[in-house]
C-alpha cells in the first residue's frame, strides 16, 4: 500500500493526464460521448480518491518528487514534477473533488449536447483537471507557469465551447488576451527572481528568502510581477474584465474554472510564496488595496445584474478580492481557507444556478420565480451556498470570512477593513436578492410558455439525480465545514494570537451581513421599499454599475482605437513608406536605365570621343594619385 | 559511410534523374510524385542516420569530409555537422516531405519541373547547414535561389512575377556583400599565413584589425539579415509569401529564414567576435523593432499568408534577440525557436493551403465558423497555432523561455518589449481563429468544404506531432546541441577577454575621441571612417598588396603604360 502522499499525489495528477491522452488520440471512443464522458468520470473518482489519500497521508511531512525538463550545461535548469505538502495536498483535494462533482453534473447538465460535442467537452475537461493539479502540485515557478498557462488555454477552450455563439467566441477569446497580459508579467517575474538568485525552485527560493540570501533589491519589481499574473488570473481590478464574460461557457465550467479553482489560482500562488512576499511590505499593501477595491466594485456591479450567472461571477471577483486583502494583510493563511470554503460553497452556488437554467432555460432573473415550490431541492441547496456566502455562523463562509475581517483589522489597514464590511453588507443584499427574486414571489409563466412552448410550459422541475447528487455533497459539505469550524472556531490557529481580531468583530460582521439580508428581503419579498425608489436613491452609482463604470469601454476603446489604430497606421508605415522606398528605388533604377540608355547612339564617332575622354580621365587620375 | 555528402547528393541525384524522365501531357505525374516523395523520405532517413550517430557529448564538428576542391585558393569540399547546424539539417529533410504531399492536390501544372525544383532546393538547404568551407557555403547558399525563384514564379498566385524577382533581387544583394567579404577573408588568410584558405575553422582564428573586422561584419550581417528578415529588410517576405505556392511558403518559412539566423550564429558571430559584441545591442534592437512591428503589422492583415508571414518576422526577431544575448540560454534557445518556427510556421502555411485550396481565397473575411465544418482541420489549426504563441507543452514555448532567460541575464530591457511581442502574438493568432473557425457559418460555399482527407492527414499529423515531442520532451533535442553552443559561447567570451587584455587602456573612457575606437558607438565609427577614409593602419604596414604597384618596385616610372591599363603585357 502507497503511503508516500508524494506518489498518491502523482497518481492523483496523472489518472487526468490518462483520460485526456486516450479522448484525445483514441478519436472513436470520443465520438461515442456517453462513454467517453463516463471514462473521464472514472478517472477524475479515482484521482479524487488519490489526493484524498494523499491529504490524509501527508500531515506536516513534505514530499517531493523531481524529473528534469530543461537541461543546461550537463546540469538541470527546470524540472518538472510533485510537491505534496499540507497546503498542496489540501489545494488537490478540492480541486479532484470539484473536477469530479461537476464532471458528474454535466452528464445530466449536456444531456442535449451532440455525442462529438459531449467527448470534446470531456477531453477538455480532462486536461483542465490534469493542468490544475500540475499547477497545485508544482514545485518549482517553471511547472507552475507551464501549469498557469495550460488551464488557461481549458479555459478558453471551454468558454467557447459553444463556439458558434459569436458571444462565446468573443469572450474567451477576450479572456485569453487579457489573462495572457498578466502571465506575461508573472513570466517576467519568474525570470527576473531566477536572475536574482539563480533558481526556479520554491524549495530553494524558500530557503534564501528566510536565510536572508535573496538581494532584496530589486525585489519589489520582482514580486510586483508575479503579482500581475495573479491580477489576471484571479480577475483583480483592473484585468478583472474578462470573467464576467466568462459566463458564456456552459454552466458547469464555471462552477468549476470560473468559481472554485483556477481563477484561485492567484490566490493560491501568492499563498504559495508568501514568505517572498514577506519581503516586500510595499507589494503587501499594494495587494491588499486593490483587493480590497475590487471586492467593493464587483459587490456594486453584482448589485444591479440581471443574469443570473453574472451576479455570481461578479461575487465571484468580490470574493477574490477578499481573498486577496488577506494576503495583503499578511495572513496568507485566512485567504487560502477562504479559497477553500468559498470553492465548495461557489461551485455548489453556481450548479444550483444551472439547474435553475437548465430547468427555465434562461439566464434572466426576471424570467425566474417561485420556484421554490417546484424545485424544492435546488432552493435548498441554493439556499445553503447563498447563507455559506452571506458569513452567517454555521455555514461555510462564515469563519473565513471572520478570518479575513479579523486579519485585515489587525494588520492595521483600517481602509481595506471598512470596505470589505461593505462588501459584507452588499454581499448578503445580492445574493438574497436573487433568492427572492429567483426562488420567492410569482412564477414568470408568461416568458416559461413563451419561449419554451407548451411541453415545459409551467413545469420547471428538480433536475435528475446525476445532478442532484453533486448538488447534495457540496451542500453537506459546505453545511459540514461550516459547523464544524464554527464549534471549533476558537480553536483553528490561522496566524500569531495577535493577529486575530478584537472581540467586537464577530458579532458586527454577522450584523452587517443580517442587515444586508433584511434589506433584501424588504426590497423583492416584502415590498415595503419599491426596488426603483432604492435604484433612484443610488441613482448614479447604479447608471454607473450599469454601463459596468466603462472599464469594459476602456478596454474596448483602446483595442479598437488604441491597437488596432495604430497597428494599422504602421501597416500603412510598412507598405508604402518601407517598401515604397524600395519600390521607389527600383522604379529610379528603370527610369535611369531609360535616361542612360540615351547615350547609346549607335555612331562609332560618339564611342570614340567617349574612349578619348575616358582615357583622359584615367590618365589625369592615375597621375594625381601619384603626385 | 559520407552520410553528409550522401544527404545533400540524394536529393540532387533524384533532381538529375527526372531530368531523365519524359513527362509529356502529365502522363507520368503520378510516379514522379512518388517518386520524388521517396527520395525525399530517404533523404530523411540519412538525416535521422547522422542524428542517431552525433555524439552530444562532443563540441567540434562530427561526420567531417575534407577533400580538396580547388587547391590552387585553397578551397576544399568539407563537409561537417555540429550541435548547431545537426536539427537544421534534420529540419530541413523533415519538411520536405511534408511540403512535396501539400503539393499533391494543388500542383497540376509542369508536375515534373516542379518536383526537380523541390528536390534541387532540399540539396541546396541542406549543403548550407553542412558546408564547412567557405566557398562551398556560398555556392549552396546562391544555388538555392534559383530553384526558389522558379517555385514562386511558376507555380505562385497573381503577382508571383514581382514576389519572385523581388526575392531575387533582395538575396542577391545581400549576398554580393557576403561574397565580397569572403574573399576578402580568403585574401586576409593568405596575407597572414601565405596562402588561401575558405576553412571555416582556419578563418576563424584570423587575428583581424577592428575596423576591417567591422566591416566583413555587416557584410555578412547584413546579407543574413535580408534572409532572416530582420526589420528593415522585411519587405520581400510578405510577398514572397504571399505569391508562393503552398511548398513554397512552408519551406520558405520553415527553412529558408533559418540560414540567415543560422549565419549569424555560424559565421557572423564567431568570425568577428568583438565587431559582434559591439554591434549586438543594435542588432537586438533591431530585432525588437521587428517583435513588435511585425506583431504589429500581422494584426490587421485581412489575408491569412500574410498575417502568419508578418508573424514570421515577428518570431525570428526573437531568435535574433537570443542570438545577441550570446550565453548558453539565449543561444540554445534561439536554435529552439528556429526549430520550432520551422515546424509551427511550416504548419500554418501548409494549413492556409489547404483551406485556399478548398475556396480559392485566403481572405479571413471570407470564412467563418468553419470549426463546424472541418472539425479536424481547425482542431490542427489550433494546435500549431498555440504552438505558434509559444503555449507551454508546445514546441514554441522552450525556445521563448529560454531566450527570455538569456536575454535577461544579457540586458532585461529587451525582453520587456519582447513580452509586449508575446501578448500582441496571442492577439492577432487567436483573433484570425476567432473570425475563421468560430462563430457561425456566414458565407454558403464554406458550408460543404471537406474536411481532411487522408494525404492530408499525413502532412499535418507528423507537424502537429511534432509540434507535442518538441513541447513536452525540449531534452531531446537541446541536448545535442548543448557542448556545441557552450563552446561557442566560451569562445566568444574567451575571445572578447583576450582581445581586451591586448589593449593597454581596457576600461576605455566613455567620451568618443577620434583615436580611440573601443569608446565609439558602432554608428559614430561608421561615420567617422567614411569620412577619413584612410585612417587607421597604412595597408603597406599591414603588408596588404595595392591594387597598384607600390612607387618604385618596379614596372613603371613616374606615367602609366598602355599595355598595363589595358591588361597586356607586363
Amino acid at each position: 500500500m502507497m503511503t508516500d502522499p508524494g506518489l498518491l499525489a502523482l497518481v492523483a495528477l496523472l489518472l487526468p493526464a490518462l483520460s485526456f491522452l486516450v479522448l484525445a488520440v483514441a478519436a472513436p471512443l470520443r465520438r461515442l460521448g456517453r462513454p467517453a464522458a463516463w471514462f473521464s468520470i472514472l478517472c477524475a473518482g479515482g484521482s479524487l480518491a488519490a489526493a484524498v489519500q494523499a491529504w490524509a497521508a501527508g500531515g506536516d511531512d513534505v514530499s517531493r518528487l523531481l524529473w528534469a525538463w530543461l537541461p543546461a550545461g550537463g546540469g538541470t535548469l527546470a524540472s518538472v514534477g510533485v510537491l505534496a505538502d499540507a497546503d498542496s495536498t489540501l489545494m488537490l483535494t478540492l480541486v479532484a473533488l470539484v473536477a469530479f462533482l461537476v464532471q458528474l453534473y454535466s452528464v445530466g447538465y449536456l444531456s442535449d449536447e451532440p455525442p462529438p460535442g459531449l467527448g470534446r467537452y470531456y477531453t477538455y475537461q480532462s486536461l483542465f483537471a490534469f493542468s490544475m493539479m500540475a499547477l497545485v502540485l508544482a514545485p518549482n515557478f517553471v511547472q507552475l507557469f507551464i501549469a498557469w498557462e495550460l488551464v488557461g488555454l481549458c479555459s478558453y477552450l471551454l468558454i467557447g465551447f459553444w463556439y458558434q455563439k459569436p458571444e462565446a467566441a468573443r469572450a474567451a477569446t477576450k479572456a485569453f488576451w487579457i489573462t495572457k497580459a498578466g502571465d506575461v508579467g508573472l513570466l517576467i517575474g519568474i525570470v527576473l527572481l531566477w536572475r536574482q538568485s539563480g533558481t526556479f525552485d520554491f524549495f530553494e527560493l524558500r530557503l534564501l528568502a528566510e536565510g536572508g540570501a535573496l538581494p532584496l533589491a530589486g525585489l519589489s519589481l520582482i514580486t510586483f510581477c508575479i503579482y500581475l499574473g495573479a491580477v489576471g488570473k484571479s480577475a483583480q481590478f483592473p484585468l478583472h474584465v474578462w470573467l464576467p464574460d466568462a459566463m458564456e461557457g456552459p454552466t458547469p465550467v464555471s462552477a468549476l474554472i470560473h468559481a472554485a479553482t483556477m481563477v484561485t489560482a492567484g490566490v493560491y500562488l501568492l499563498t504559495r510564496t508568501e514568505w517572498l512576499f514577506a519581503l516586500t511590505p510595499e507589494v503587501l499593501a499594494v495587494v491588499a488595496w486593490i483587493g480590497a477595491f475590487t471586492a467593493l466594485l464587483a459587490a456594486v456591479l453584482a448589485c444591479v445584474q440581471d443574469d443570473i450567472k453574472r451576479v455570481l461571477a461578479y461575487s465571484t471577483v468580490s470574493q477574490l478580492g477578499y481573498m486577496m486583502t488577506a494576503i495583503g494583510a499578511g495572513l496568507a493563511a485566512a485567504g487560502f481557507f477562504h479559497l477553500l470554503t468559498h470553492g465548495l460553497f461557489k461551485a455548489l452556488l453556481f450548479l444550483g444556478a444551472g439547474a435553475v437554467i437548465h430547468a427555465v432555460h434562461s439566464n434572466d432573473l426576471s424570467h425566474m420565480g417561485g420556484l421554490a415550490r417546484r424545485m424544492p431541492h435546488t432552493a435548498i441547496v441554493f439556499l445553503v451556498g447563498t447563507l455559506s456566502l452571506a458569513g452567517i455562523p454555521f455555514f461555510g463562509g462564515f469563519l473565513s470570512k471572520e478570518e479575513i475581517l479579523g486579519a485585515v483589522w489587525a494588520g492595521g489597514f483600517v481602509g481595506p477593513f471598512l470596505l470589505l464590511m461593505v462588501v459584507a453588507l452588499l454581499t448578503a443584499f445580492y445574493m438574497f436578492r436573487v433568492v427572492f427574486l429567483a426562488f420567492f414571489g410569482e412564477p414568470a409563466t408568461a416568458h416559461i410558455t413563451a419561449t419554451v412552448g407548451a411541453a415545459h410550459a409551467g413545469h420547471p422541475h428538480d433536475p435528475p439525480a446525476s445532478m442532484r447528487v453533486p448538488l447534495w455533497i457540496l451542500a453537506a459539505m459546505s453545511l459540514g465545514v461550516g459547523i464544524s469550524s464554527t464549534m471549533a472556531g476558537q480553536m483553528l490557529q490561522f496566524g500569531p494570537a495577535e493577529r486575530e481580531g478584537p472581540a467586537w468583530l464577530m458579532p458586527s460582521a454577522v450584523g452587517v451581513a443580517l442587515a444586508g439580508i433584511l434589506l433584501a428581503w424588504l426590497t423583492y419579498q416584502r415590498r415595503t421599499i419599491d426596488a426603483s425608489s432604492l435604484a433612484a436613491a443610488f441613482g448614479p452609482i447604479r447608471r454607473a454599475a450599469l454601463a459596468r463604470f466603462w472599464i469594459d469601454d476602456i478596454f474596448e476603446g483602446g483595442y479598437r482605437v488604441g491597437l488596432l489604430g495604430f497597428s494599422r497606421a504602421v501597416g500603412w508605415v510598412d507598405r508604402y513608406l518601407v517598401d515604397g522606398v524600395l519600390n521607389a528605388l527600383s522604379a529610379w533604377t528603370l527610369t535611369a536605365g531609360d535616361d542612360v540608355r540615351g547615350m547609346q547612339t549607335g555612331r562609332a564617332q560618339d564611342y570614340v570621343y567617349g574612349v578619348a575622354v575616358g582615357l583622359l580621365v584615367l590618365l589625369l587620375w592615375v597621375q594625381w594619385v601619384l603626385a | 559511410m559520407p552520410l553528409l555528402t550522401l544527404s545533400w547528393l540524394l536529393p540532387l541525384a533524384g533532381a538529375i534523374g527526372l531530368l531523365l524522365v519524359g513527362n509529356a501531357d502529365g502522363r507520368r505525374n503520378g510516379a514522379i510524385r512518388w517518386l520524388t516523395l521517396a527520395v525525399s523520405l530517404a533523404t530523411l532517413a540519412v538525416t535521422a542516420a547522422v542524428w542517431a550517430g552525433f555524439d552530444p557529448a562532443v563540441a567540434e564538428f562530427q561526420f567531417v569530409e575534407r577533400v580538396p576542391w580547388i587547391p590552387a585558393f585553397g578551397i576544399d569540399y568539407s563537409l561537417g555537422v555540429d550541435g548547431i547546424s545537426l536539427l537544421l539539417v534534420v529540419l530541413t529533410a523533415f519538411l520536405t516531405p511534408i511540403a512535396l504531399l501539400s503539393s499533391w492536390g494543388s500542383i497540376e501544372r509542369k508536375v515534373k519541373e516542379f518536383s526537380i525544383f523541390m528536390l534541387a532546393l532540399e540539396a541546396a538547404m541542406i549543403g548550407v547547414f553542412v558546408a564547412l568551407d567557405l566557398f562551398l557555403f556560398y555556392v549552396f547558399w546562391d544555388a538555392m535561389l534559383v530553384p526558389m525563384y522558379f517555385l514562386i514564379g511558376i507555380w505562385g498566385y497573381d503577382r508571383r512575377i514581382y514576389a519572385a524577382i523581388k526575392f531575387m533581387l533582395y538575396t542577391m544583394a545581400g549576398s554580393v556583400l557576403m561574397l565580397v567579404a569572403i574573399l576578402g577573408l580568403a585574401y586576409l588568410h593568405s596575407a597572414a599565413t601565405g596562402r588561401y584558405s575558405f576553412d571555416l575553422l582556419a578563418l576563424s582564428t584570423l587575428d583581424i584589425a577592428p575596423q576591417t573586422e567591422m566591416w566583413f561584419f555587416l557584410a555578412f550581417t547584413v546579407a543574413f539579415a535580408i534572409k532572416v528578415p530582420l526589420f528593415p529588410f522585411h519587405t520581400w517576405l510578405p510577398d514572397a509569401h504571399v505569391e508562393a505556392p503552398t511548398a513554397g511558403s512552408v519551406i520558405l518559412a520553415g527553412v529558408l529564414l533559418k540560414m540567415g539566423t543560422y549565419g549569424l550564429l555560424r559565421f557572423s558571430f564567431p568570425l568577428f567576435p568583438e565587431a559582434a559584441a559591439s554591434f549586438a545591442p543594435w542588432l537586438a534592437l533591431l530585432a525588437v523593432v521587428g517583435i513588435i512591428y511585425g506583431a504589429l503589422v500581422a494584426m490587421v492583415q485581412p489575408d491569412m499568408k500574410k498575417l502568419v508571414a508578418y508573424s514570421s518576422v515577428s518570431h525570428l526577431g526573437f531568435v535574433v534577440l537570443g542570438i545577441c544575448a550570446m550565453n548558453a540560454q539565449g543561444v540554445q534557445g534561439a536554435i529552439y525557436l528556429m526549430l520550432a518556427h520551422g515546424v509551427s510556421t511550416g504548419g500554418l502555411f501548409l494549413m492556409v493551403g489547404m483551406l485556399s485550396d478548398r475556396r480559392h481565397t485566403r481572405l479571413i473575411g471570407e470564412y467563418g465558423g468553419l470549426k463546424a465544418v472541418v472539425p479536424r482541420l481547425s482542431a490542427a489549426f489550433l494546435i500549431i497555432t498555440l504552438a505558434s504563441i509559444g503555449l507551454p507543452m508546445l514546441n514554441g514555448f522552450p525556445g521563448e523561455f529560454l531566450i527570455m532567460l538569456g536575454a535577461f541575464r544579457w540586458d532585461p530591457r529587451f525582453v520587456v518589449a519582447a513580452g509586449l511581442g508575446v501578448i500582441l502574438s496571442a492577439v492577432y493568432m487567436l483573433w484570425m481563429v476567432q473570425r475563421v473557425y468560430y462563430g457561425e457559418v456566414r458565407h454558403g460555399e464554406n458550408a460543404t468544404l471537406p474536411d481532411l482527407h487522408p494525404r492530408e492527414w499525413a502532412s499535418v499529423l507528423p507537424i502537429c506531432a511534432m509540434a507535442v515531442v518538441m513541447g513536452v520532451f525540449p531534452t531531446l533535442f537541446l541536448r545535442p546541441m548543448e557542448a556545441s553552443v557552450e563552446a561557442l559561447v566560451q569562445q566568444m567570451q574567451a575571445t572578447q577577454t583576450l582581445r581586451a587584455m591586448d589593449n593597454p587602456h581596457p576600461p576605455a573612457p566613455r567620451t568618443p575621441t577620434p583615436g580611440n575606437w573601443t569608446a565609439m558607438r558602432p554608428v559614430t565609427r561608421i561615420l567617422y571612417s567614411l569620412s577619413r577614409p584612410h585612417s587607421g593602419p597604412s595597408r603597406a604596414e599591414r603588408g596588404q598588396k595595392r591594387w597598384l604597384p607600390a612607387k618604385g618596385s618596379g614596372g613603371y616610372q613616374g606615367a602609366v603604360p598602355l599595355g598595363w591599363l589595358i591588361g597586356i603585357g607586363n
